[in-house]
């Protein structure tokens, strides 16, 4: 991220009292500070928000979510790499932790449910764990079933809670195809056209994603979520069946 | 033939060595066999080779450190492999497995026309890629190490993964595992207590499964060609 800092470079050295910024400030200085990783910071500028009538979802919208875009696209560019973008996770969780219970009472929009979970065989959830935070933090809900999941495991979350998301994570090439196991058992109960299903992890590609059937494949947790909302709002366009 | 010119398994080093084209003559080119290898095996294929006598056997290394980015192998492989394969060798062979490019690495396989190592990584062809895939079948909680890897683990990993700087990452990179294997290729005592430091730094139980190089040497078979005894020596 190249922007300077909300307050001018000249105030680097010197200690920022968040409480003293305008909303305006406030809310650039909580993206530099969830670009930086800073958990505390960004607790406290959320209570502030909080204290000064802010709704909890625009909290989220205009300064969490905002930075975590900025953080995704500089990881993507090669500015930023995974060390930086797990701080910058872990602060925006921190925020997410105090937001999660106001959103619900304060009827933010919900605009699906995901059920997301790491292929059996396989341990790896750190890109899953981003996945979940940013679906969150755009509106979803989310079931995550953790990691190392039979086909069981995701056919009973299905069942239950009826998802118009299944996400699949894998970082293993030899757990991958686990992923084609589960999209077939979804033709077989005759599930596969009533979800849309998404895939990702390191060693993937869209090729591998359509080979296998899922609807797509999604590079890092920001293109999983404007996926999840394009793929959402498209099937929402289609004209009833019959 | 060239001397090192620097370690031989070093991270970031590429080398061409034993036996480039610029020392020997078009007729030993000819009738030599170029591995193209991750850096990380240049110490077992140069023991292997020694051990076996393959004097036509020549090797280039590609960085280590392409470990940690697996994306970039296929375009390296197909750099290397252009440089290479007008020079005439008698035969090219691939030291990498997938090794975690999900398969892009065989397209760049197939459009050279030339073989590779098996399975999905080191820890596969080190053990015995059937043996490896059972055994982590039965236990997926395992993180896996090879001698290359304990030595270079502070550098490759612990670094790589800003452990340096944000130790209080330690929980999100390894809180799933619960143990770590060593895969140990050569009995060396001072790479078995590293490795078990680092199973106690990373809070990990520790086993020890000695491979040897006897998988290793078996998965190099197709690049030997007719040129080599039937027994390999590992």
């Amino acid at each position: 991220m190249n922007d300077t800092p909300a307050n001018g470079a000249s105030q680097d050295d010197e200690e920022i009292i968040l409480a003293d910024l305008s909303d305006e400030d406030l809310v650039k200085q909580m993206m530099d500070d969830l670009y930086d990783g800073l958990k505390d910071e960004i607790c406290e500028a959320v209570r502030i928000f909080l204290d000064r009538g802010w709704a909890p979802y625009k909290i989220l919208t205009d300064s969490l979510m905002e930075g975590m875009r900025i953080v995704g696209i500089d990881f993507r560019d090669g500015i930023l790499f995974v060390p930086e973008v797990l701080l910058s996770a872990n602060a925006m969780k921190g925020g997410m932790e105090i937001l999660r219970p106001l959103l619900a009472e304060t009827g933010a929009p919900k605009i699906g449910t995901m059920v997301i979970g790491t292929v059996k065989g396989d341990i790896h959830d750190i890109g899953k764990n981003l996945v979940i935070m940013m679906m969150e933090g755009a509106g979803f809900e989310v079931v995550d079933l953790g990691i190392n999941n039979p086909v069981e495991n995701y056919m009973a979350a299905i069942d239950e809670h009826e998802p118009e998301i299944l996400g699949m994570s894998a970082l293993l090439t030899t757990t991958m195809p686990y992923m084609k196991v589960v999209i077939e058992a979804l033709k077989e109960h005759e599930k596969r056209d009533e979800i849309i299903v998404l895939v990702g992890g390191a060693p993937l590609n869209e090729e591998f994603a359509e080979a296998i059937g899922a609807d797509a494949y999604c590079r890092d947790a920001a293109v999983a979520v404007d996926t999840a909302k394009e793929l959402i709002a498209r099937r929402h366009n289609q004209p009833p069946a019959g | 033939m060239h001397p090192w010119r620097g370690k031989p398994d070093s991270l970031d080093s590429e080398e061409v060595i034993q036996g480039s084209p610029s020392a020997r003559s078009a007729t030993d080119t000819a009738q030599s066999v170029l591995i193209i290898a991750c850096g990380a095996l240049a110490p077992e294929i140069l023991l292997l080779r020694k051990k076996n006598n393959w004097q036509h056997l020549a090797l280039r290394c590609l960085p280590a450190i392409l470990h940690n980015y697996p994306k970039r192998i296929p375009d390296e492989v197909r750099r290397v492999l252009s440089e290479e394969q007008p020079r005439g060798w008698g035969s090219i062979f691939v030291g990498y497995a997938d090794c975690g490019t999900g398969g892009l690495l065989q397209p760049v396989l197939n459009e050279f026309g030339v073989e590779s190592l098996p399975g999905t990584h080191c820890y596969g062809f080190f053990r015995g890629t059937e043996l490896f895939d059972q055994e982590h079948e039965d236990n997926p909680f395992c993180f896996y190490l090879t001698d290359f890897l304990v030595r270079h683990f502070h550098s490759l990993m612990w670094r790589g993964l800003g452990l340096d700087k944000h130790p209080e990452l330690l929980d999100t990179y390894f809180s799933n595992y619960q143990k770590l294997v060593y895969l140990s290729q050569l009995d060396i005592p001072s790479l078995r207590q590293q490795a078990q430091e680092i199973a106690k730094q990373l809070g990990l139980a520790y086993e020890e499964r000695h491979t040897g190089l006897t998988p290793f040497a078996e998965a190099l078979n197709p690049a030997l060609g007719d040129k080599h005894e039937s027994q390999i020596k590992s």
